[in-house]
């Protein structure tokens, strides 16, 4: 067993844990957030999405050791004090999600894509750099309609982008 | 028409618990004490199982039991089961071999299960199962399915040429009539290919045994909780069905695979009591691949006659459909009657006849998948009809609308009694949508780029609603199709419904509430839906075949006219006046031609308090049932076209454009209702250009992941554009026909015709990869050319 200390959704925790023990593991069965989901186990669906020092990673191939120290946030973190993320939001809004499993990855890759490409989306764009994430449910038609409003809303909540500091 | 009521766009009420992370699936369940179930899997395709050794490492850390076939069988746990019964052509039985949960002597495909480990920790009873010693006497393994019934190796013993039935539908003798009659005959040999459903929530089970009450329960990803503890009490012998609870909580994807009674979450429930502790088992998405029911899997030769008109004269169909290793729970209905009796498509084609063999082979067990039959019915006849149109000379879309079926009720002459549509009306306003008159000079376009444009037409028609349970008992199934509902009122008037459907994506939570909310006048936030829970809903049959809208809303509706027959009664009490005289409108009782009324939540309360009647005249509390079957099946239908663009130098189809106009009948949620069509036609492309489950000759099952499976990503697929047109369907109350399976089923033509139209008539198979387009295209160039 070995120890690993990390942030998550703001709070300081630490876990004693197996070495093969992956990140979305910790999550789910040490911290009980089990909104991150597991879909394939081989890095292609994106249901395990969660952001690791602000970036977009999947959870499911990070081992839980290789990020102590680090600040992670999951889907259960993204709203603020109960008031939804504007990405949240636009997933309802635009019935974005069906059955809801791969939401939380979705909505994860989706904030982290506006980070990294800003607020003004385009079709092609979303679906492009969607290539990481898997949904069986929707034909991703209210997805990408879903991130193209919720990036846009990111903006005028001024939510600031990766983008945009640099 | 309310912001909230029938017709409106509601946005959804589950979507809050998804949207932060609050969904509670199967694995997101933890028991007090649970410990971890790991299944050993055959490696073999086929092989006696001579010796199984787990001495070694039943001493391993944390192992807590490893179970075999044997235990099991010692315990009298019976074989998992297949509900559906077919008589053979002559009269005679199907031929179904056993298939135990653990296997007993022999492994049947890769993936099937040997041995079950439980320990303290996940990896601890992976550990141990790989310390478990099998000796294997391996055999040669079947796995093509046109050549199963010639194969010198038997899957079972019970089924001589590994044949399981040879069944037909139709009258022969009047269809080899009409092909001598005809003046030309269309011929198409086609294979449907064999894909993987993949929900994105893999299969999970929590086994639990309370020992004070002697009772198990099951928490499981499943469509149809009820009908898995039907079969698990009343077929496998887990517990009688008052001792055996089973809860199927928020459900990721199902698109049928979730529907069946599997072996791993029948060994969770039996082994929590063998071990004395909850047992977990969650699917890998390898494990989903080899062991979740596989979908189609056709091998068909088919003929179009018609006359000198072009009038469709007559259909005959070859087919032989792969069932895999053993019958999954209704794998034998899939390729009989949810196939061949949509063979008419919507077509006015007097003689039709169908042979079915259906085959064991050495893969994974193929039942229901999104469609289920319907998808493999609708392939064949809109291919069928789009190579006939081409070979005739005539445009696809007025050769369509020249044998559409124009007056009903119709009767086919394979079974079904379509009772209304009007299918021109889809086919104009989808060739509006896609502006087919552009079409020519949008080819023109393509070619001075290069590129090579097509267009590709589906008229599909489905049967869903499934079903009037005398008819499906008359064709073979072994329950009814009914729908259950009932309809609690509180004492304030807020409304809980139960409900034999289960939502597993669709949005039950949301539409059924705004049906509940209209027809009691009362707010959508004051109903709640609940579901999927054995415990909480006394019976259901659950959901699939498109029939939650048209079967268990109609349930709830019935229910809901039974609450406002009592709630009269009670409000003619307190408002002193005849039952008769009372009318319920917008949420108020009233006393006509008075101004005297008593709101739904009054009276709510009222019928609790019971002060003012007497309890022997009219009960006190307001909650009624209902159990609704329907009259006929539902027959949604429609138009999808699809028009692609391919690159002949690297093979790759883009699709453009894609129409699709439904008819669902009344459409409660049209945002729900158009998102069901977005995600079956992406199912349906998946299946025409990306997704095929590939066995080796050994009988490994080669694309078991998402890197060597190609499932539909994002940039796949374009966005649709989606129309309606309505005749209400006329056999239940709310007019609804279902639209769940229709995308899955209308699409895969489309995009096979709109490739082969941009190929000049270059046969294809599915899926159209890239490099299966790419060699088509350059022989369509050379023959161009020499032409």
């Amino acid at each position: 067993m070995a120890t690993v200390s990390l942030t998550v959704n703001g709070k300081a925790v630490t876990a004693n844990v197996d070495p093969r023990t992956l990140l979305v593991q910790l999550l789910r069965e040490n911290l009980r957030l089990t909104g991150t989901h597991v879909g394939c186990d081989t890095s292609q669906c994106g249901a395990c999405v969660v952001h690791l020092d602000g970036k977009a990673v999947k959870s499911c191939t990070t081992l839980a050791l290789s990020v102590d120290g680090a600040t992670v946030t999951t889907i259960e973190g993204l709203a603020v004090n109960g008031v939804l993320h504007p990405m949240q939001e636009a997933f309802r809004e635009h019935h974005g999600l069906q059955c809801g499993y791969c939401t939380p990855g979705m909505i994860m890759a989706a904030v982290d894509m506006v980070s990294r490409r800003g607020h003004s989306l385009d079709e092609a764009t979303i679906r492009d750099d969607l290539d990481g994430n898997i949904c069986r449910c929707t034909g991703y038609h209210n997805i990408v309609k879903a991130i193209a409003a919720g990036a846009e809303a990111m903006g005028k909540a001024a939510t600031p982008t990766r983008k945009a500091a640099e | 028409m309310s912001a909230t009521g029938i017709g409106a766009a509601v946005r959804r009420k589950e979507d809050h618990r998804f949207i932060t992370g609050q969904g509670r699936y199967t694995d997101d369940i933890n028991r007090p004490g649970q410990t971890y179930a790991y299944f050993l899997r055959s490696p073999h395709a086929h092989a006696t199982l001579n010796r199984i050794d787990a001495k070694a490492a039943a001493t391993m850390p944390g192992v807590l039991g490893i179970y075999t076939g044997e235990d099991l069988a010692a315990d009298k746990i019976g074989g998992l089961i297949c509900g559906w019964m077919i008589h053979n052509k002559d009269g005679s039985p199907m031929r179904a071999g056993s298939h135990p949960a653990l296997a007993q002597g022999k492994v049947r495909y890769v993936g099937d299960h040997v041995a079950v480990v439980v320990a303290e920790t996940l990896a601890q009873a992976r550990d141990a199962a790989e310390a478990i010693s099998v000796d294997y006497g391996v055999l040669p393994a079947v796995v093509d399915t046109a050549s199963a019934a010639s194969s010198k190796t038997q899957v079972h013993a019970e089924s001589a040429d590994n044949t399981v039935f040879n069944w037909h539908l139709g009258d022969k003798a009047a269809t080899e009539k009409a092909f001598k009659a005809a003046k030309h005959v269309t011929k198409l040999d086609l294979v449907n290919n064999r894909l993987v459903p993949n929900p994105m929530e893999p299969r999970a089970a929590v086994g639990d045994y309370d020992q004070g009450e002697g009772a198990f329960t099951l928490y499981t990803t499943s469509q149809n909780p009820h009908v898995a503890r039907l079969v698990l009490s009343a077929f496998i012998g887990i517990a009688p069905e008052n001792k055996l609870r089973v809860v199927a909580p928020d459900v990721g994807g199902g698109f049928g695979s979730k529907i069946f009674i599997y072996a791993e979450e029948t060994v969770c429930v039996w082994a929590a009591k063998k071990v004395g502790r909850p047992v977990k088992w969650t699917s890998d998405r390898t494990e989903a691949f080899l062991s979740d029911a596989h979908g189609r899997d056709h091998v068909t030769h088919a003929e179009l006659a018609t006359d000198a008109d072009g009038k469709m004269i007559g259909m005959r169909v070859k087919t032989t459909a792969n069932l895999g290793a053993y019958l999954s729970t209704f794998s034998s209905s899939v390729p009989t009657y949810l196939y061949a009796p949509l063979l008419s498509g919507q077509y006015d084609i007097p003689a039709i006849y169908c042979e079915v063999d259906a085959v064991y082979t050495n893969t994974a067990p193929v039942d229901a998948y999104r469609g289920a039959g319907r998808p493999e019915a609708t392939f064949v006849v809109e291919r069928l009809v789009e190579i006939a149109a081409r070979e005739l000379g005539k445009d696809p879309a007025k050769f369509r609308m020249q044998n559409y079926i124009k007056k009903f009720p119709h009767q086919t002459p394979v079974i079904m009694m379509y009772d209304t549509g009007n299918y021109a009306a889809s086919m104009k306003k989808a060739l509006e949508i896609i502006d087919y008159k552009g079409l020519a000079k949008r080819k023109r376009d393509s070619a001075r780029n290069g590129k090579l444009r097509g267009i590709g037409f589906s008229s599909y028609i489905e049967a869903c609603g499934i079903a009037p349970s005398a008819a499906v008992g008359s064709l073979g199934a072994g329950v009814g199709l009914w729908e259950s509902a009932e309809v609690r009122v509180n004492p304030v008037g807020t409304v809980e419904v139960l409900t034999g459907s289960h939502s597993h994506g669709q949005g039950h939570e949301t539409t059924f509430a705004q049906l509940v909310s209209d027809r009691l006048g009362i707010p959508i936030e004051n109903v709640s839906i609940i579901h999927g829970d054995t415990d909480k809903v006394q019976m259901g049959m659950g959901t699939y075949g498109s029939r939650s809208g048209a079967v268990g809303m109609s349930a709830i509706a019935k229910a809901v006219d039974k609450v406002i027959a009592k709630g009269k009664k009670v409000a003619a009490y307190v408002l002193e006046a005849d039952e008769a005289d009372i009318d319920f409108k917008d949420g108020n009782f009233h006393v006509k031609g008075t101004d005297k009324t008593l709101d739904f939540g009054s009276c709510a309360l009222q019928a609790y308090i019971a002060h003012k009647f007497n309890g022997q005249d009219l009960e006190p509390g307001l909650k009624e049932g209902a159990f609704y079957d329907p009259t006929n099946f539902t027959f949604p239908a429609g138009v999808h076209i699809c028009e692609v663009e391919i690159d002949p130098e690297t093979g790759i189809t883009r699709i453009e454009r894609w129409a699709a106009v439904d008819d669902f009948g009344i459409v409660i949620n049209p945002m729900i209702v158009e998102g069901q069509v977005h995600g079956g036609i992406a199912q349906g492309v998946g299946q025409a250009l990306l997704e095929g489950a590939r066995y080796n000759q050994d009988g490994q099952l080669v694309t078991a992941s998402f890197m060597d499976y190609c499932m539909p990503r994002a940039d796949d697929l374009p966005s649709f554009d989606v129309g309606m047109t309505v005749t209400p369907c006329p056999s239940n109350p709310l007019g609804i026909k279902g639209c769940g399976e229709a995308g899955a089923i209308a699409s895969p033509p489309a995009v096979i015709n709109a490739i082969t139209d941009a190929l000049g008539h270059e046969e294809v198979t599915m899926p159209a990869t890239p490099q299966v387009v790419w060699r088509a295209a350059q022989k369509s160039i050379k023959r161009m050319a020499a032409e």
